[in-house]
């Protein structure tokens, strides 16, 4: 068993002084390992998977990615971010960047990798996302599933050890929604630690490890997902998938 | 469900007109009586307009240069225009050495010129920008070279005005990109201090700056210590139209959605690269018509500098029509032609605020 790549010890989150969004959060992901997260909305899904790469801060306990535990020193913040790709829910391309500028922006000015080389890197990231003949356009001439997929193409140039997904096919058409999950399905074969939020069960099913479901900021229930669809613990997670499979 | 055999529709013409001019004037001044009704006030105010304007300032008019004919014509008077031309351009400026105003001032054009050219936004722009600044200000003070010294408060007329606003321009644009990033910036000082600067020069005219850059700003310098009033006057209006800017600027900062500046976060951009590879070339692309709004304004607000005697192309009009008790009567003449002065500068700087802004935003074309 190697060690946890990623440890949340008794996290706590609030908004404000009232809205208490994270409570005692307790988890540890292994390397390699592919969560889903799922539960309703407004139940702290997202925001436990931004903690993990600092776009929200926690107050309470500790959270260590990858040997590094995230506090207030930048130098920490700079270094797990290195480590940790994410995907949005609305792709977040940058819209004045080609699609090949948009993924060798941080290899050429943060790895400070010359550009010949970032563009033969940022190619081949595409050809794995099945779009590199879309390199010279603009985010907003593709389509919806194409826009994400650059997105993810974008995150692994930074070659991470930790992806985060947050909703990556909620934005999108029905139609778009499985070229997306099909380069997801695909990553997940190679190695990489996943953790994504998303309620798209089949990709659970196929992919996941453990399914874990929250609900009011507290994981409710954790399992591999053939015993979490078939046989879910509590009353809570019972009636939130017989909503999301019912129909 | 029987199968339908698939006939071809023969093309008809369109059952209205759409082309031509009596279409258009159809469709466009007469299209119900609201719309006819406007067309008929703007018409007959036109035509009793139109005609006056016509027999003044050209059927009745005097081209010739005589003021004793122009007196009696009951039209206007251009022949000032052609009698006080170089004064009114070229102002206190001595009179045997404006071909060194005027070689300036083309250097000082072509450098404004290549600068609104997007291709020439490089590094050494800066460094073209000050060998010419030097050239430009050795041509125009002399004292070098064997030309005779002109000190700046004889500088005047279109050089000046064009000397102010480019400069001025130039300045306040930085200073401008600085002050916004302030206001919106984590540090409660910075933040404050940003915002405190901004509401104190939007809260004075321009007026009342450039009177206290002038008169009082040296009363508070030690004795036998000054800055020349050109380099004071600069400043004002510099600082002045910065604060505006700048608020335009942060209106675009503003508009820049929160998923950029996390997706530049993730990618592990420092905020100064996050700044300037992501929130500012798309938050300035979408100010670009505010920002030629000051370009322009500031270009205007320049003939203001005439209280603090330095006189620019309005200045320089009024000084050479009251020298001149012959010609004194057609300034009327004299502020049309520098209005059409203006207004040639102003509306090139909106052709090309049009221009650059479709270029930078080429990215949003489908």
């Amino acid at each position: 068993m190697s060690e946890p790549i990623i440890t949340f010890n008794k996290v706590n989150k609030w908004y404000g002084n009232s809205f208490h969004v994270l409570r005692d959060i307790d988890l540890s992901v292994k390397q390699g390992e592919r969560i889903v997260i799922c539960g309703p909305s407004g139940s702290g899904k997202s925001t436990l998977i931004r903690c993990i790469n600092r776009l929200e801060e926690h107050q309470q306990g500790h959270l260590t990615v990858d040997g590094v535990e995230l506090t207030d020193d930048v130098k920490a913040i700079d270094d797990v971010r290195k480590k940790v790709g994410m995907v949005f829910q609305q792709f977040n391309l940058f819209p004045h960047l080609t699609v090949l500028e948009n993924l060798t922006l941080s290899p050429m000015w943060v790895g400070k990798m010359p550009k010949k080389e970032a563009d033969e890197k940022a190619m081949e990231q595409l050809k794995r996302v099945r779009i590199a003949e879309q390199a010279h356009k603009y985010p907003l001439q593709l389509s919806g599933g194409q826009q994400q997929r650059v997105a993810i193409a974008r995150a692994l140039c930074l070659k991470p050890k930790i992806m985060l997904f947050d909703e990556p096919t909620s934005a999108l058409d029905p139609e778009m929604i499985k070229e997306v999950l099909d380069v997801m399905i695909e990553m997940a074969s190679q190695g990489i630690t996943m953790i994504c939020v998303t309620h798209e069960m089949g990709f659970a099913k196929a992919v996941a490890d453990r399914v874990i479901f929250m609900d009011q900021g507290q994981i409710v229930e954790q399992n591999n997902p053939h015993d979490f669809f078939n046989n879910p613990q509590s009353e809570r997670s019972r009636d939130f998938l017989s909503k999301i499979l019912g129909h | 469900m029987s199968a339908q055999t698939f006939q071809t529709i023969a093309p008809r013409p369109a059952p209205i007109k759409t082309e031509g001019v009596l279409a258009w004037a159809k469709s466009n001044l007469f299209n119900d009586w609201k719309t006819a009704l406007g067309t008929a006030v703007v018409g007959a105010v036109l035509l009793a307009l139109l005609p006056p304007l016509y027999r003044w300032a050209i059927a009745n008019a005097v081209w010739i240069v005589d003021s004793d004919v122009c007196h009696a014509a009951s039209g206007a008077c251009w022949g000032v225009v052609r009698e006080k031309f170089r004064f009114i351009i070229f102002g206190r400026y001595p009179f045997e050495e404006h071909w060194r105003a005027l070689l300036s001032t083309t250097l000082l054009l072509a450098l404004i010129v290549t600068s609104c050219i997007r291709a020439c936004w490089k590094p050494w722009l800066a460094a073209v920008w000050v060998a010419g600044l030097a050239v430009y200000f050795c041509l125009m003070r002399g004292g070098v070279l064997g030309l005779s010294q002109v000190d700046t408060d004889l500088w005047s007329g279109l050089p000046l005005t064009i000397l102010l606003a480019s400069l001025s321009m130039t300045m306040a644009f930085p200073i401008a990109l600085c002050i916004a990033l302030g206001r919106r910036s984590g540090m409660p000082a910075i933040r404050s201090l940003c915002t405190v600067y901004v509401e104190l020069i939007r809260g004075v005219p321009l007026i009342s700056v450039l009177f206290m850059a002038s008169f009082m700003f040296p009363l508070l310098m030690p004795q036998g210590f000054s800055i020349d009033v050109l380099v004071r006057v600069l400043a004002g209006i510099t600082l002045f139209a910065a604060a505006y800017m700048a608020e335009v600027i942060r209106g675009g900062l503003q508009a820049i959605p929160k998923g950029q500046i996390e997706a530049a976060a993730t990618l592990g951009l420092s905020y100064w690269q996050t700044q300037r590879k992501i929130v500012l070339p798309q938050a300035l692309a979408m100010v670009v018509p505010g920002v030629m709004n000051n370009f322009i304004s500031t270009f205007k607000d320049t003939s203001l500098v005439a209280i603090v005697s330095l006189y620019e192309l309005t200045g320089a009009m009024g000084m050479a029509m009251n020298s001149d008790a012959n010609w004194r009567p057609f300034r009327i003449e004299g502020y049309l032609f520098i209005a059409m002065i203006y207004f040639v500068f102003c509306f090139s700087m909106s052709r090309y605020s049009l221009w650059i802004e479709k270029q930078v935003n080429k990215s949003k074309l489908r």
